[in-house]
């Protein structure tokens, strides 16, 4: 008898057990594991590198913006070049610095939006002023 | 079992893919917060508000495009702009936003030493570059070109004298960042807030990289 309810006992402990673990993995599979600070990976030291690669652009494009202002051969060539590589480096700052590359779509929004509505507004006013025919 | 550790908050999951993949990415997502978004609330102001401050400087920037070629009196920009001069002031910005990614990048690991070390960096290339800014006022104002002496000058003063404030302001965030850093350890929300400060840095930095293409590098 008393060993028919340690086996029952046995048995619903191993239901027990089981469904925790079904459980868990049900919250593994549906949930997102959101490790607290110290129990994230040590990426650190990759990511640290990825900045300071995403610098030594920063500085290489800056450099071809300024040798390109006092180049005399680029004629037309000249305000497109000038205006990539401006876009080029606003672009790598936002991406990689802020990190909007990684973070939620909603804050890209935020930003985009505002900067977007400040080009279409003030470009707007500029030819308003017939900036771009005088230009 | 293997321990595995879920947010507390149920509206995090909302998020689905996106902050799954963000996890995946370096851990720089934003879940786990008790919001209706699920995201912080501090950081989605501060996205919002960068957002605002395009509007503001958009229309510096597009004052100072109209106005930069009336110059009846004064020196004309490109007679007076030191273009060497403003590209160091560039390189030593450009360079601060590294140090400022290196500081969150620090904080969020915990390592606290690492992150004042980066954040009086930040701090001091920051003053560096005001430093230039107002050695660059003075010299402008030497030849002639005062605030009122043409639109050109007022445009330009008004435009990189709004930039000069907001670099200031950042320095003074960070300054309070390194007290808050030498009063205690910088996780949780303190870690979210050198994240915070440093959107802002980052703001003001690639406000800049427009600014030094359109104002100095373009000709009128």
């Amino acid at each position: 008898m008393s060993t028919h309810v340690d086996d029952t006992n046995d048995e619903v402990a191993a239901a027990d057990a089981g469904a925790v673990d079904t459980e868990a993995v049900d919250a593994v599979d549906t949930e997102p594991v959101v490790a607290p600070d110290s129990d994230r990976p040590q990426y650190s030291h990759k990511m640290d590198l990825l900045y300071v690669k995403v610098a030594a652009v920063l500085v290489v494009l800056t450099a071809i913006e300024i040798y390109a202002s006092y180049a005399d051969f680029l004629d037309k060539a000249f305000l497109p070049l000038m205006l990539s590589l401006m876009a080029t480096k606003f672009l790598l700052v936002v991406l990689f610095f802020m990190h909007l590359r990684w973070d939620s779509k909603l804050f890209g929004r935020m930003f985009w939006a505002g900067a977007l509505l400040a080009v279409a507004v003030y470009v707007g006013a500029l030819a308003t002023f017939e900036y771009f025919a005088k230009a | 079992m293997t321990d595995v550790r879920v947010t507390d908050s149920g509206l995090a999951h909302e998020g689905g893919h996106d902050d799954q993949h963000e996890i995946h990415h370096g851990g720089h997502g934003e879940t786990g917060h008790d919001t209706t978004t699920g995201l912080s609330n501090n950081k989605l102001g501060m996205w919002l508000f960068l957002g605002s401050e395009c509007l503001l400087f958009g229309g510096l920037i597009s004052t100072y495009m109209l106005y930069r070629g009336r110059t009846q009196e004064g020196p004309k920009p490109e007679q007076i702009y030191d273009i060497p001069f403003t590209s160091i002031s560039s390189f030593i910005l450009l360079m601060s936003s590294l140090t400022m990614v290196l500081a969150v990048s620090a904080s969020k690991n915990g390592d606290v030493h690492r992150a004042r070390l980066w954040l009086c960096s930040t701090a001091a290339l920051g003053s560096l570059f005001v430093g230039g800014q107002v050695y660059e006022f003075t010299a402008f104002y030497r030849e002639g070109l005062g605030f009122t002496t043409s639109l050109f000058g007022s445009s330009f003063y008004t435009l990189t004298g709004f930039h000069g404030v907001h670099v200031s302001v950042g320095i003074i965030m960070l300054i309070s960042l390194v007290v808050i850093t030498l009063r205690g350890r910088i996780d949780g929300d303190r870690a979210e807030v050198i994240d915070i400060v440093g959107l802002y840095w980052h703001f003001v930095d690639i406000v800049w990289i427009v600014i030094f293409t359109l104002v100095y590098l373009i000709p009128a």
